[in-house]
């Protein structure tokens, strides 16, 4: 393949590829990433092509096969052009249907059309659903266009044109005033202002240097990074050469999660082929820039995208974080200097350079310029991938983009930044979306999870959740993170259980500022987050659970929790577990009621009519052996009559006031 | 190259990055510590030599056994943020460990009587570090490791089973500070002892822990020295068989 | 020998140590788990203590120290899925596997494992077995989910009673 060496060679590239006629042939992108794939996209691409294929087609029309959209609810998703029909929860079997009707005839197939929520109408087109109209697609523009597998989709949108731009016509310091101008922020968690970092990683002293990309993407629930990264993987590229030019870098890392194997393929192939063009590799574009990048598997550490961590991680140790007096960008990776940034960022660079700083600053607040995607998921109707401009109100994401709550239920409050993120409540609604406000809410941006909570969730047990998440991610090295967040959800939990006593909220609050204080590094100086900002906005319900010892949304209705574990003799449980699988248990079984009496020692189970008495049950009347052979070969067996602890278990499960509880990892080890 | 730095308004010229424990050591300050050790590369875990520092204005707390000294930093050893830290540290330690001796008193040395907080475990290891450092950086063969991560982390050798690397030293039983490893004697083990960690019940000391007028742990020291010695020549008389 | 695969990933990688965690990673594929033994080895010819390995192996998730089944289950418990339910369906698959999470069944056929967030949160609550991704998941699925794959063993329908 012929190496681009200028800008000319890119622009004659980009013609041949457009000359190649796919873009006068029809064409039908399918939403081919982990969302959809999980619905059978790829088997629906094999019989559209199939079908092509027996009918001739396929010279007149195109599969492409995308990235994601951010409607993967709805998904397999797929867009017909030229008329730009948007098709949804699209199967295998309609496949038949959408080549004949829609391919060959051009009409569109009802059925697949998306419903809008509000008129309850069919519409036709993607930009007439309220999800994607409220919508500001810039970083997102490629994503669900391009075949993130050929690299000449991307070079036709205008791919590398940026690295052309930069290359030979500006200088590094001035990429980096660029960068400074246009005001772009972090989109991995703290928001640090990204011309700074890299200005201080271009002067930091030292011959080599290391940019680092951040795909770690730790924060269950969000999932934007992963889009982009199985979606449009050049964007990403294509930023960290430009950052590497600016900084002076000539090893690059893709830092990607264990989770996300179908973004680590992507990525090596866009990287390969990036290759074979000679973007990457020696002497990129004739201006004596070496840089090659490399892509490192996680290994399953939420830890791990922390900035020291992670670097840890690269150098083939444990994800154990670096105190951090010496800052990264002077002494990070193998002791160099080293640009950690998250892959969003990376992919905001290109943009700005080819649009200019003005352009981007154009968009958002004083303080946070630019688009930022969120994650918007939970009790949201329209749950899926939302790129807004900064400054936005949460309003306007949950209700106008998100279409407001599902079933009707009332908005209780929105969680962000992930798990050291906070809940923002109802009232709150108003506030604009960028760094500093949602700082000041007692939350924080992170990677822009939104998990939106209706009045069905209970505040405490999203505290109780996050840290029980934290306790298990830390890594365990430094006194106030692992034994203070242990502590911490001992308290929650007992909370949670009807044993919270007075006291407990300011104990969790003199507890969490400790935390926040003496940890070693920002996963321990924020896991408090979300303790300390369900007390600040929901007190009330903590203090429910604690004077009134009850849960005012009702999840943690039945506290008291017996495990599979406890249970030494498995008789009972068996029972148990036969029951809760019948129909008849939730409809008030007759046997069940009288083995409940025999089990409580209130009736005696006999066999002979002669011995029927008022506190006797007959034998025969049981219709269901499940319960008498409990009775007659368990308890029988073991003569201990039912005196023993296992049967008291049994009583307070079928009696509903306790919880059978399968998983405990601590009991397991023990055992 | 020299700076200059306060340490609770003393001031004190230290070499540039000397870790504000060493200097407040040369001013006779003291700060307690559990996870330092002079010979061994700070580590920062246990969060007890918290000091407040202020730069820029903006007082924040820090671990003095690893942050570096700087020209016109301001360190307090003794603001009531820091000893509302130390003690939090105390309390969380007392309540893994209620049942350790060496706990117990450094916390009675603080002043902290009982935890507040209502989850006891019942171990003997702080998960220091110490032992696994001075396994790894000074006898350099690091039989012993770090388990798993967070709340479930240990201390333990690879698979929980009997090292077969670790050569007897003894230098991590010294090192310990909650006495959660012993040694004991075993001929046919490569140094001639064994370590035991946990289970075992340690011997009470026939001196009654009257260490001033006692030269049982330099004798210990001697031996140590001399194993690692031997260990370090037998290993280098290895490597340059292998080179030729 | 019995280590020439092990061999030629350590060969791979470049016996670089900076590759460790992307050696194991290997390891784990090529043999479904970590043993002992194969630790040992390339403990000795990478010239890494034990012990270091073996804080990677118990710190890092995604690695496993026993042998697995021969499908892998996992449950995601990520914030989404939690606030859908995953927990019930985590119960259930328990209940269903007679196993809890984080065990082998006895016949070798499923391991059961818990994530949190596969990136798939819009899907929420989600499964994943080998690498087909379940989405919506309820307990009374889970059974249907699990006898796809259960045709080869005895059955999880003969192993209830
Ligand atoms: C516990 C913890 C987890 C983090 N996880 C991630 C992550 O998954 N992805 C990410 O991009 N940044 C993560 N960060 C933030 C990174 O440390 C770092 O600040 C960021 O990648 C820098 O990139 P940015 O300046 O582009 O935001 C995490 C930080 C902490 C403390
Ligand atoms: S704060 Fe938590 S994650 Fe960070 S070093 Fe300490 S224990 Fe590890
Ligand atoms: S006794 Fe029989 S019918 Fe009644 S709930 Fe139990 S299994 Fe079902
Ligand atoms: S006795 Fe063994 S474990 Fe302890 S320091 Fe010496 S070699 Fe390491
Ligand atoms: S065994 Fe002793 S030295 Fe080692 S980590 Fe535990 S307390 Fe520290
Ligand atoms: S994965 Fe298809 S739309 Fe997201
Ligand atoms: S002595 Fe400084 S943190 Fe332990
Ligand atoms: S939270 Fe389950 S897939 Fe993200």
């Amino acid at each position: 393949m012929k190496k681009i060496k200028s800008s000319s060679d890119l622009e004659t590239l980009r013609q041949t590829i457009l000359n190649k006629g796919d873009h006068k042939r029809q064409v039908v992108r399918i939403c081919c990433t982990t969302g959809c794939r999980a619905g059978g996209a790829l088997k629906i691409v094999e019989d559209i092509n199939k079908e092509l294929t027996e009918r001739n087609l396929e010279d007149k029309i195109k599969i492409k096969k995308t990235g994601c959209r951010g409607f993967c609810e709805n998904g397999p998703v797929m867009v017909i052009e030229p008329d730009d029909i948007f098709y949804n929860k699209v199967k295998p079997k309609d496949v038949p249907g959408i080549v004949s009707e829609t391919l060959v005839n051009g009409t569109p197939l009802k059925r697949l059309l998306y419903i809008d929520p509000e008129t309850r109408k069919r519409v036709k087109s993607e930009k007439d659903i309220p999800f994607f109209g409220k919508q500001v697609r810039n970083v997102f523009a490629k994503l669900g266009k391009i075949d993130p597998t050929q690299i000449d989709d991307y070079i036709a949108e205008g791919g590398y044109t940026a690295l052309c731009k930069a290359l030979t016509t500006m200088t590094p310091v001035e990429v980096i005033e660029t960068i400074e101008a246009s005001g772009l922020r972090g989109r991995g968690g703290g928001g640090f202002p990204t011309g700074k970092k890299w200005r201080s990683c271009r002067e930091a002293p030292g011959i080599v240097k290391y940019v680092i990309a951040n795909g770690d993407e730790g924060d269950p629930g969000a999932f934007m990074d992963r889009s982009m990264m199985e979606g449009d993987p050049h964007s990403i590229i294509e930023g960290m050469i430009i950052g590497a030019y600016a900084i002076g870098a000539d090893r690059g890392f893709i830092y990607v999660r264990d989770e996300y194997p179908i973004a680590v393929e992507h990525l090596t192939t866009a990287i390969e082929q990036v290759h074979s063009y000679g973007l990457l590799g020696e002497d990129i574009l004739g201006m004596g820039l070496d840089f090659t990048i490399e892509i490192n598997r996680g290994a399953g550490a939420f830890v791990c995208g922390e900035s020291t961590a992670l670097m840890n991680s690269l150098e083939g140790k444990v994800g154990e974080p670096r105190a951090k007096y010496i800052h990264t960008v002077e002494s990070g990776l193998w002791d160099s200097p080293s640009n950690l940034n998250n892959v969003e960022t990376w992919a905001n660079v290109p943009l700005i350079i080819n649009r200019g700083a003005e352009w981007y600053a154009d968009t958002g607040t004083d303080t946070s310029k630019g688009t930022k995607i969120f994650s918007l998921v939970g009790k949201v109707s329209n749950t899926g991938l939302v790129e807004v401009p900064m400054g936005i109100t949460l309003r306007e994401i949950i209700f106008d983009v998100g279409g407001g709550i599902r079933n009707n239920r009332q908005f209780k409050a929105v969680q962000t930044g992930g798990p050291s993120g906070g809940c923002i409540p109802a009232n709150k609604i108003d506030m604009p979306v960028d760094y500093d406000t949602l700082k000041e809410l007692g939350a924080m941006m992170g990677s822009g999870g939104m998990i939106v909570m209706d009045e069905n969730t209970c505040m405490v047990d999203v505290a109780k959740y996050f840290i029980n998440f934290l306790m298990y991610e830390s890594c365990g090295k430094c006194v106030p993170c692992r034994e203070g967040l242990k502590q911490m959800y001992e308290i929650l939990s007992n909370i949670c259980e009807g044993h919270g006593e007075e006291g407990d909220i300011e104990l969790l609050e003199g507890l969490a500022s400790f935390i926040i204080d003496a940890s070693l590094c920002a996963l321990g100086g924020s896991a408090p987050n979300p303790v300390l900002s369900t007390i600040r906005y929901f007190r009330d319900e903590y203090e429910a659970h604690i004077s009134r010892k009850e849960c005012p949304a009702g999840v943690c209705r039945n506290p008291r929790i017996i495990r599979a574990l406890e249970f030494g003799c498995e008789a009972p449980l068996k029972f148990y577990e036969h029951c809760i699988l019948c129909p008849q248990f939730s409809e008030g079984c007759l046997d069940l009621a009288m083995s409940t009496e025999i089990l409580e020692g209130k009736k005696k189970l006999v066999y002979s009519s002669k011995l029927d008495s008022e506190d006797s049950i007959n034998a025969n009347v049981f219709k269901c052996t499940t319960a008498l052979s409990y009775f007659e070969k368990s308890r029988q067996l073991c003569g201990r009559e039912g005196r023993c602890r296992e049967e008291g278990f049994l009583i307070d499960l079928l009696a509903g006031s306790k919880q059978l509880i399968y998983s405990n990892t601590a009991l397991l080890k023990k055992r | 190259m020299l700076v200059t730095l306060t340490i609770n308004g003393q001031i004190i010229h230290v070499e540039r990055e000397t870790p504000i424990f060493e200097a407040a050591k040369k001013l006779g300050i003291p700060i307690p510590t559990l996870c330092h050790h002079e010979a061994l590369k700070p580590y920062g875990s246990c969060r007890l030599c918290t000091v407040e520092v202020v730069k820029n204005k903006w007082p924040k707390l820090v671990t003095s056994c690893n942050y570096p000294a700087e020209d016109g930093l301001e360190v307090k050893t003794d603001t009531d943020r820091v000893k509302r830290t130390r003690k939090m540290v105390m309390e969380l330690l007392l309540a893994r460990c209620p049942h350790v001796p060496a706990i117990q008193q450094l916390a009675q040395k603080m002043g902290v009587k009982t935890s507040q907080f209502k989850k006891k475990g019942d171990e003997q290891c702080i998960l220091c570090g110490l032992c696994v450092r001075v396994c790894d950086e000074i006898v350099g063969v690091r039989a012993i490791g770090f388990v798993g991560r967070g709340t479930e982390r240990e201390m333990n050798t690879p698979f929980g089973i009997e090292s077969d690397t670790c050569i007897g030293c003894g230098a991590c039983t010294y090192i310990c500070p909650t006495s959660y490893i012993e040694m004991v004697e075993r001929p046919d083990a490569p140094g001639g002892r064994s370590l035991n960690k946990g289970e075992l019940t340690l011997d009470s000391c026939p001196n009654s822990y009257v260490c001033e007028n006692c030269d049982r742990e330099q004798q210990f020291l001697l031996e140590t020295m001399q194993v690692i010695e031997k260990f370090r020549r037998e290993n280098e008389k290895r490597r340059s068989e292998q080179k030729v | 020998m019995a280590f020439e695969k092990v061999d030629e990933i350590l060969e791979k990688h470049g016996y670089r140590h900076d590759a460790l965690i992307g050696i194991i990673q290997d390891i784990q594929r090529l043999e479904n788990y970590l043993p002992l033994e194969t630790l040992r080895h390339i403990s000795h010819r990478l010239e890494i203590p034990l012990s270091r390995i073996y804080y990677i192996a118990t710190f890092y998730k995604s690695f496993s120290l026993e042998p697995r089944g021969r499908h892998i289950v996992k449950v995601c418990l990520g914030t989404a899925c939690h606030i859908c339910g995953a927990t019930q369906n985590l119960e259930q698959m328990e209940r269903t596997l007679h196993i809890c999470e984080g065990e082998t069944t006895k016949d070798m056929m499923f391991s059961l494992e818990t994530v949190n967030c596969v990136g798939t949160c819009a899907l929420a609550p989600v499964a994943i077995v080998d690498d087909t991704y379940y989405d919506a998941v309820t307990p009374e699925k889970v059974e249907k989910i699990l006898s796809n794959y259960a045709t080869e063993s005895e059955g999880i329908e003969s192993e209830k009673n």
